[in-house]
Formats: C-alpha cells, structure tokens, sequence
C-alpha cells in the first residue's frame, strides 16, 4: 500500500536539498515521478531536479489553429455559395480577400479555445486533485508531496526532518 | 589583443562598477514579505477607503440615469436624440469607438509587456485586462443603443436558420460584430486563466459564500509543479495570441471607414492610427486609474511612482506615434486630389466643427507633452487631471472622425451645420461611464486587483538580481 507525505519548507535552498537526496536514495516502491513540488509561484530550478514533465498544450494550441481557419472559411464560404444562382454583379460569388478577415477571427478565437481547453485538462482540473494541501503553500511556504510504500515512509519522512521541515502531514491511502 | 586581456584579466573598475550599483529606483521594494502581500491585496477586498463607496454609488446614478434615457429613447425613437439624417450616428459610434479603443491598452500592457518580460507590469496588468473586458462589454451596448430598434442586432451575427439567410460575410459590419465576440472572448479567458492561482489564495483565506465562489473558480489549484508548467505556457500562447486580435479589432474597425468612399474616412493610414489612438487613450485611463485604486485601496506599496514612471513614459511615446499618423492622416487629404475631402478637413478646421477639432488638437496633441514635466509626472492630482484631459482629447478625436464627414459629405445638399448631440445622446453616453465604473468598482471588491502570484515572482526575482550584483 502507498500513502502519501507533504512537507512544508521555508524556502527554495532546503527543498531542494530535500529533492536532491531523494533523487539519491534508492527506496523500495518510490520513484522521482512520485514527488510533486507545491509553491506559490513557480520555481523552474526546483522542478528541474524532478525530470522532464511534458506540456501538451501546444498540441491544443496547433489543433486549434488548424481547425477555427479550415472551419471559418468553410462556414464562410458556403453560407456564401448558397447565394450561387444569385446575380452578383459579376463578382465573385466566394470573395476570397474580404473572406480572409474572418478566417482570421476564427484562427486566433479556436486557438484560443483550444489553448484553454488544453490547459485546463493539463491541470487535471477540476476534479482530480492531490490528496495532501495546506494552505500555507498559497503564501509562502514550499511543498512537497511523496507518495511511496509504507516501508519507506519513515525513511522519507526523516530526510524532511533533517531539512528542517516546518510540518509534515500524512495520510494513509485507502 | 587588448580587448582579451580584458577579459581574462579580473578588472578592478568593472568590480567596482558593480558593487556601486545602488537600488534606488526598484520598481518594488524588495523586502516585502509575500505572505505581507497576501494580506495587502486580500484586504482590498474586505475594506477600502469609503471613497469606494463614493465613487460606487455616483456611477450607479449616472449608470441610471443612462438606463432612464436609453428607455426614453427607446419608447420615443431616435429621433428624440436628434438622430436625423445625415447625421444618423452622433456620440453612439464616436463613443462606441472610444471604448473599444480603451480596451486596448489591457491587452498592450499584459500581452506584450509579458512577452518581453518586462516585469514592471506585474503590479498592475490586472486591472488593466479587467478594464478591456469592460470597456468591450460597455463598447458592445452602444452598438445595440444606435440601432434604435435594438432587438435587431442579430442582422450582423451568423446563426442557421430555416430560411438559409446569412449576413453578408463581406460586410466590415459582420467582421466588427466577429472581432469584437473573439476580442472579449479571448480577453475573458486570458483574465480568467492568469487569476486562477490568485483565485486559490482568496480561496485559502475566505468564509462563506465568498469562499463558495472561490472555490468553484479556482478549479482545485494546488500550485503544483505540473499546473505551473502547463500555467506559463497556456498563458504565453495565449498573450500571443492576444497581441495580433488587439491589432485587429481595431483594424476592423477602422475598416468600417475606411472602405467607404466618404470624405475623411477613405484613407489607408486609419488601421495603424485608430490602433495607436486605441493604445493612447487605454493608456491615459490605465493612468487614471492607478492613481484612484493606488489610494483607494491603498497600493501604495505595489503601484509605486517608478512604476508609474514607465507607464507615463509609454504614454508619452504611444501619444507621438499617434500625432504623427494623425499629421499623415491629413497631409495625405492636403496633398491629395480629392477636392470634397480636402474641403471636408477644411471645415473640421474653420467650420462648425472647429471647436471638437482643436479641443482635440490641445487635449491630445499639446497636453501630452506636460507629461516631460517632472512636476506632472510625480504630483499625482495634476497627473490625474492631465490622464483625463488626454482621453476626453481622445473622446473629442472620435467626434471628429465621424460627425464632419457626415455633416460634410459629397453632396453639398446634405451639409449642415450647428448640429449638437440631444440631452439623451449626452445621457446615454454619461450612462455608459457610470456602467464601466460600476462593473470595474465591483470587480475591484470581489477579485484581486494586483497578482499577488506575479508580485512575489518579481520580489523573488529582484533579490535573486540583487544578490548576485552583491547589493542585498
């Protein structure tokens, strides 16, 4: 069974401290991509030592982008052609330049869209939300959460007091 | 030769350089604790000076009054705002221009500054996005109040229907209604998105309902490394984004000029220049209202005068550029071969419309030029008035974009003269400043004003800047 420990630090040299010697301990059930770091802002030098963590919002972001101008034009375009047995005074029926405009409007305004809708599923949220917070974290307090085998935990939760953890919360996973 | 050994040798003047540098003009004072900034901003929320309330209730009057003459319009036609041909769209465009420009000024402030990384914004570029979401909101009802017959906005929005009738896409009518819903989309999302962690932090410290309201916004933020990542790029697209739709929402609606063939108005020079005048007057207003959130809710601490500094001189050099496409604005009628044009600029000049036009020419050609005053720039009271006079000028401009062209058009049988907008169209337009004051007082009360997430980066970063110059 897994269970789960958050400790809080007082600043960025002792967490990574921290992230350091767990990365240099070889424990039982416990691995690097078990540790996620909560901070009040965002801390590349700490997230680093944690290994790539891949962003998939740009793949959204291209998605969108692909898909507002393809469906803009088309929208356009064809709510246009339905006018084709008019007489259009010898212009063309789809007008491209003009036409351009609003494939813009829908390029930016999908990709946009997609952007958020890429965030929003890159944060797991709202809904799968990780088991241990303490509020201090949204102030000025550094996190940091481990999820390992109940046989390490207590070699895990003495590396935190050696860094001087301000408080360490546990619970038990069911 | 000597250039190496310059290097490779330790250079005692460099050192020296260096350990001189003295942190007097920090945008923010570096010693700020972060939990200080927490508490400074969650306690605008709770309690502002009274003067909030001065100001909150004095726009929900003049909001009412608003509301009374766009009913009495409504029950009584236009004609009781003196809307009669040829002029058929008085204050209601000019102001409808006026606020999208204000908008623009969210967007330059947050979007560009962000991805130049010019951190001085980090203090204040919320209040400047919530103003373009307002300004939009606010640009949006005059399109509806001009109509008269406002149920028949739809005309311009392209929705199936059994009768396959659809606007005309060609239309710059349909593009405005299309680049206005994307600019206010994607200004909501980019607002939303970039408040979610400081939505946790009012989550962490609220009661009650409040903390019902932040805890459904703030979407379960923890501030883990994974929704940081995914945070930085989300909002670095999206300022990109951002960037080119503010260009071309204004484009767009100069564009609504510009391919007419009325006087004044078909000139290829209006993109660019509606989109300075756009960032000109934002900019004046974003002015305006540091100086009023800065004492009302006493920020003091975060929109500090060297901050101030940077953003007068943004105004300054946006004013500039504005100045010198409004001379080649008219230099290209002056030199051009259109008589009815060059005569129509004439009479802005001489005619009956000389008094919008100079009033224009002094508020935003020669005012701005106050602001290379130290005085004016670091006495906040005349920096205010000086802020307001700027964007009035920039209010005046819009009435001279549109009433002489139509009040000195091709025909000379449609000319008239000493023509004033009605006590409603005044009404409406007053209405319309009370509106965006109310919804922005309001905002300011419920939402954090500052990014407290933003504000402790820049401290975090100023001390790490700092200490590795060896000043701290």
């Amino acid at each position: 069974m897994k269970s789960y420990l958050l400790a809080l630090y007082n600043n960025m040299e002792e967490a990574g401290l921290v992230l350091d010697e767990l990365n240099n301990t070889k424990l039982p059930g416990f691995s690097m991509k078990d540790v996620v770091i909560k901070s009040p802002i965002e801390h590349p030098e700490l997230s680093e030592k944690l290994g790539k963590r891949p962003v998939y919002v740009q793949l959204f972001t291209l998605v969108g982008v692909l898909f507002g101008p393809i469906t803009g034009l088309t929208l356009v375009a064809s709510a246009q052609a339905s006018f084709i047995y008019q007489i259009r005074g010898g212009r063309p029926v789809v007008p491209i330049p003009p036409d351009m405009v609003l494939t813009y409007e829908f390029f930016i305004l999908s990709g946009v869209l997609m952007t958020v809708i890429g965030c929003f599923i890159g944060w797991k949220l709202p809904g799968n939300r990780s088991p241990l917070y303490n509020t201090r974290v949204s102030e000025d307090k550094i996190g940091i959460l481990v999820k390992a085998e109940d046989t390490s935990i207590p070699v895990i939760n003495e590396i935190f007091k050696k860094h001087h953890s301000l408080e360490i919360l546990g619970e038990e996973k069911k | 030769m000597s250039h190496m050994i310059k290097h490779d040798v330790p250079d005692d003047n460099e050192i020296h350089i260096e350990k001189k540098f003295v942190p007097k003009d920090l945008d923010i004072d570096k010693d700020v604790s972060w939990a200080q900034i927490n508490k400074d901003v969650l306690r605008s929320l709770d309690r502002p000076r009274p003067i909030f309330w001065v100001i909150f209730f004095a726009a929900m009057a003049l909001f009412s009054f608003g509301v009374y003459c766009e009913k009495y319009q409504y029950d009584n036609g236009l004609g009781v705002a003196d809307l009669n041909n040829p002029q058929v769209w008085g204050l209601y465009i000019a102001t409808f221009i006026f606020w999208i420009g204000m908008g623009h000024s969210g967007t330059l402030l947050s979007a560009l500054l962000h991805i130049i990384h010019a951190d001085w914004r980090k203090p204040i570029y919320r209040y400047a996005e919530a103003m373009t979401t307002f300004s939009l909101l606010t640009a949006a009802l005059f399109v509806l109040i001009h109509l008269g017959r406002v149920w028949q906005f739809y005309y311009v929005v392209a929705y199936p229907n059994e009768r396959w009738v659809w606007p005309n896409f060609s239309s710059p009518l349909v593009w405005d209604a299309t680049a206005i819903g994307t600019y206010l989309t994607s200004s909501l999302l980019f607002l939303y998105t970039g408040m979610v962690p400081d939505l946790a932090i009012c989550r962490d410290n609220a009661t009650g309902a409040r903390k019902k309201l932040y805890t459904f916004m703030s979407l379960g933020w923890q501030g883990t490394d994974r929704q940081w990542a995914t945070f930085r790029v989300t909002y670095m697209t999206l300022a990109c984004f951002l960037m080119p739709l503010a260009v071309s929402v204004h484009s767009i609606v100069s564009t609504d000029f510009a391919v007419s063939q009325n006087p004044g108005w078909h000139i290829t020079s209006f993109p660019p220049y509606f989109v300075a005048g756009a960032l000109y007057s934002g900019c004046s207003v974003i002015i305006t209202l540091f100086i009023l959130l800065r004492y009302v809710f006493r920020f003091e601490a975060y929109m500090t005068m060297p901050i101030l500094n940077k953003l007068i001189k943004m105004t300054f050099a946006i004013a500039m550029v504005w100045n010198y496409l409004n001379l080649i604005e008219y230099s290209t009628v002056w030199y051009g071969a259109n008589e009815i044009a060059k005569q129509q600029l004439l009479d802005k000049m001489t005619g009956t419309y000389a008094p919008v036009f100079w009033g224009m020419v002094f508020c935003s050609t020669v005012m701005p030029f106050t602001l290379l005053i130290k005085f004016v720039r670091t006495h906040l009271p005349t920096l205010m008035v000086v802020s307001i006079i700027l964007n009035f000028g920039m209010w005046l401009e819009r009435i001279q974009i549109i009433t002489p062209t139509f009040g000195h058009s091709q025909y000379p049988w449609t000319w008239t003269s000493g023509w004033w907008p009605s006590w409603v169209q005044f009404g409406i337009v007053a209405g319309s400043f009370g509106w965006f004051t109310m919804l922005f007082m309001l905002y300011c009360k419920i939402f954090p004003t500052i990014s407290m997430y933003e504000v402790k980066e820049m401290v975090h970063d100023q001390s790490k800047m700092l200490k590795a110059k060896g000043v701290a």
